[in-house]
């Protein structure tokens, strides 16, 4: 099997769904000639031609609009905002359409479309380009939020938000694209959209993240349970919207403690959403509060700053073990 | 009945300084000898601060950044033709004309180093100069607004927006353009058209046969300009920030330029133009023939050269060296300045990231 990074294995289920369906068709700015500024689609031009690989203008409403246009025509649009910042641009048309085009003809017009984005921080980038807003998105009905967190997971979920029938907006942590590689099988895998995965089994406390967080959680549970003798379980959303509170709640009932992580800003985010649904389901098992590791509610800094305001691995131990200790 | 004309439009180009320092004498903006070599020097140090920035970088002694060499005479010149009151709003690869307008050097290093205090204004600075857009396009419907609040407030001021090529394919461009003359707001609005944005090439980004002409949509004029004949561009941006402040509305401006280097520090421009395209432009860049004019005026020469040469390296030494000086910045400063207003929510996640941060020291001392 060959071991790829984030940034291949997302070339790759591109490619491969592109192979499959000739209705699939990449549009972004510099995604071409260039490959993306991050690689993502390289050589997807060479190998589909200029018809099925457009660097467009810089527009990112026209892009998206554009898409719209494709996917109510029977393409798939598989579309990139250079960086998630720039994305908010195409609000307009993924809100006031894409996203509600199944509703309003219930189900005659459908909006089979992907945006992918990098979106976070930790890379030493300018303004505009270290934010982490899915929860913007996620709190858009009819919009589908997916983010990897590795090459394998990478690779399944954007063959399945290729093949979804609705708007899938795939947010890429900018920081995991090759920051480590992962053995990915040669055969297509297509993960299941809205499905969370217990990555690491355990009886003690249930972390809950996703995207780039993931590798600062696992290093903590693996600290933690080395130094406390215990275990814990570790669960990946995957999907943010429409999130599986399922998965969640089922690990919430046996371990009686959670942590959720998020590097994005803290009021209105997706752990208040983890924590609401536990509240929901589950708050009787609870045998402490739930912990929120996350950024701050502060307009994200200049990098110069940043490295204090990202959540680590010992921020993330440490919520893990005054949880355990309540 | 026949089809008849109704409108007909044309676009002009002006050119006084070409590539061996001659001029078309009758254009030659009205400049003291002083304020040439003041625009040449200006010129210099964009060039020279560029250079030792895109070298510092390579050695990690500086964020990612958009170079300009080979533009310098399109916002230096366009600053220079400012009056005091003017607002300047541009985008990201303007070095020489925030330079022109006070910006200083070290606050380009410390913006570049990801500091927001790179964006302050010096202390009792009036100057009207908006920080960094990065967000393509954007500061093109500001324009619009601020031009809007200077005529409101009737004062004797104008806005310069500078914006690239690719920034004209966005819809705050069209907007920003529409709103300012629908008001007939005092606006000059500078497209640097450096042919490319990122990898898109100029004629992958419009279809149009100059971009000039799309001023003509709007119902304002518009010029194209040799984007590296500083006089050139002095001169454009001179009549239209006069034609703006006599109350005759908005103008576009093409200013017809190329960007030498990669798009920022993190971009390969190998992967989409050739080194052939680049070498041709070199021949055209705008500092050799604004030194040959000079020359040619008598007001130039090697001794000059040489002097000025040394004056520039010292000054952005000096800028480096008060730059890296510099190693203490409050790391709380993001929580002072999320809102005007006191609020419980951000003074609580404060405490708690001052906490914090005093725990790592603790653990590290
Ligand atoms: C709205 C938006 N979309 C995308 C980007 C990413 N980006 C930064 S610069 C750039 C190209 C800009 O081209 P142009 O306007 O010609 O200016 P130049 O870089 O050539 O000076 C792009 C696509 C951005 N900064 N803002
Ligand atoms: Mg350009």
């Amino acid at each position: 099997m060959p071991r790829l990074n984030m940034v291949q294995a997302i070339n790759l289920g591109i490619d491969q769904q592109m192979a499959k369906d000739d209705g699939v068709i990449v549009l972004g700015e510099d995604v071409g000639l260039d490959g993306g500024v991050f690689r993502v689609t390289d050589g997807l031009l060479e190998k589909y031609g200029s018809d099925r690989v457009l660097d467009t203008p810089l527009a990112e409403s026209g892009i998206i609009g554009a898409a719209v246009g494709m996917a109510i025509a029977g393409l798939r649009p598989v579309c990139e905002m250079q960086f998630s910042c720039f994305s908010y641009l195409m609000i307009p048309q993924l809100e006031g359409h894409a996203a509600r085009l199944r509703s309003r003809t219930h189900g005659q017009v459908t909006v089979p479309l992907v945006v992918r984005m990098p979106y976070g921080g930790g890379v030493r980038a300018m303004e505009h380009h270290s934010e982490s807003r899915e929860a913007t998105y996620a709190h858009l009905p009819g919009t589908k939020v997916v983010i990897p967190s590795g090459p394998r997971n990478a690779r399944s979920l954007i063959a399945a938000a290729i093949r979804d029938p609705d708007p899938v907006v795939f947010m890429e942590p900018k920081h995991s694209y090759r920051a480590f590689k992962e053995e990915v099988p040669d055969e297509e895998e297509v993960a299941e959209i809205g499905r969370a995965e217990v990555v690491r089994e355990g009886t003690d406390l249930t972390v809950v993240g996703f995207g780039a967080m993931m590798r600062p959680i696992l290093k903590a549970t693996a600290e933690v349970d080395e130094a406390r003798g215990v275990s814990i379980e570790v669960i990946d959303l995957l999907t943010i919207a429409p999130m599986d509170g399922e998965t969640v709640c089922e690990s919430v009932r046996r371990t009686g403690r959670c942590v959720v992580v998020q590097e994005a800003p803290r009021s209105f985010g997706v752990a208040s959403e983890v924590i609401a649904v536990i509240n929901d389901k589950v708050l009787m098992y609870l045998e402490a509060p739930v912990r929120r590791v996350t950024g701050y509610d502060v307009v994200t800094p200049y990098f110069g700053r940043e490295k204090d305001y990202i959540p680590t691995a010992g921020w993330v131990r440490r919520a893990i073990e005054e949880t355990l200790d309540f | 009945m026949p089809m008849e004309t109704i409108a007909s439009f044309e676009v002009a180009r002006l050119n006084i300084l070409d590539e061996n320092g001659d001029t078309d004498i009758d254009l030659v903006p009205d400049l003291k000898p002083d304020r040439l070599v003041a625009m040449y020097r200006w010129m210099l140090l964009a060039r020279e601060a560029d250079q030792r920035m895109l070298k510092m970088q390579r050695q990690g002694r500086m964020g990612t950044f958009a170079p300009s060499t080979g533009q310098e005479a399109v916002s230096v010149a366009a600053a220079m033709a400012m009056g005091e009151k003017d607002w300047f709003t541009g985008a990201f690869r303007e070095l020489g004309g925030r330079l022109v307008r006070g910006e200083p050097l070290v606050n380009v290093f410390l913006y570049y180093n990801g500091y927001e205090e790179g964006n302050l204004r010096p202390q009792g600075s009036a100057d009207r100069l908006l920080p960094v857009n990065i967000i393509v396009g954007s500061q093109c419907v500001q324009a619009a607004g601020l031009g809007y609040a200077a005529g409101f407030r009737g004062e004797d001021a104008a806005v310069l927006t500078v914006f690239g090529d690719g920034a004209t394919s966005e819809g705050d461009f069209h907007e920003g353009m529409n709103l300012a003359a629908v008001w007939n707001a005092p606006v000059v609005f500078l497209c640097q058209n450096n042919q490319w944005a990122i990898s898109i090439r100029r004629e992958k980004q419009t279809r149009s046969q100059t971009l000039a002409q799309k001023g003509i949509a709007y119902g304002m004029p518009c010029v194209q300009v040799d984007g590296n004949d500083a006089l050139a561009v002095y001169r454009a941006v001179d009549e239209a920030l006069a034609r703006a402040r006599s109350g005759d509305g908005p103008t576009f401006i093409e200013a017809v330029t190329y960007r030498l280097m990669m798009h920022t520090t993190a971009d390969d421009p190998t992967r989409y133009r050739t080194e052939e395209e680049a070498k041709e432009w070199w021949d055209r860049e705008p500092l050799v023939r604004f030194r040959r004019f000079l020359e040619k005026q008598g007001l130039w020469d090697k001794a000059k050269q040489d002097e000025m040469d040394q004056e520039i390296k010292a000054e952005v030494a000096a800028a480096v060296e008060e730059f890296e000086a510099r190693d203490s910045f409050k790391a709380d400063a993001p929580f002072d300045h999320v809102f005007g207003t006191d609020h419980a929510v951000i003074q609580d996640q404060r405490r708690e990231f001052l906490a914090r941060l005093e725990e790592v020291d603790n653990a590290q001392a």
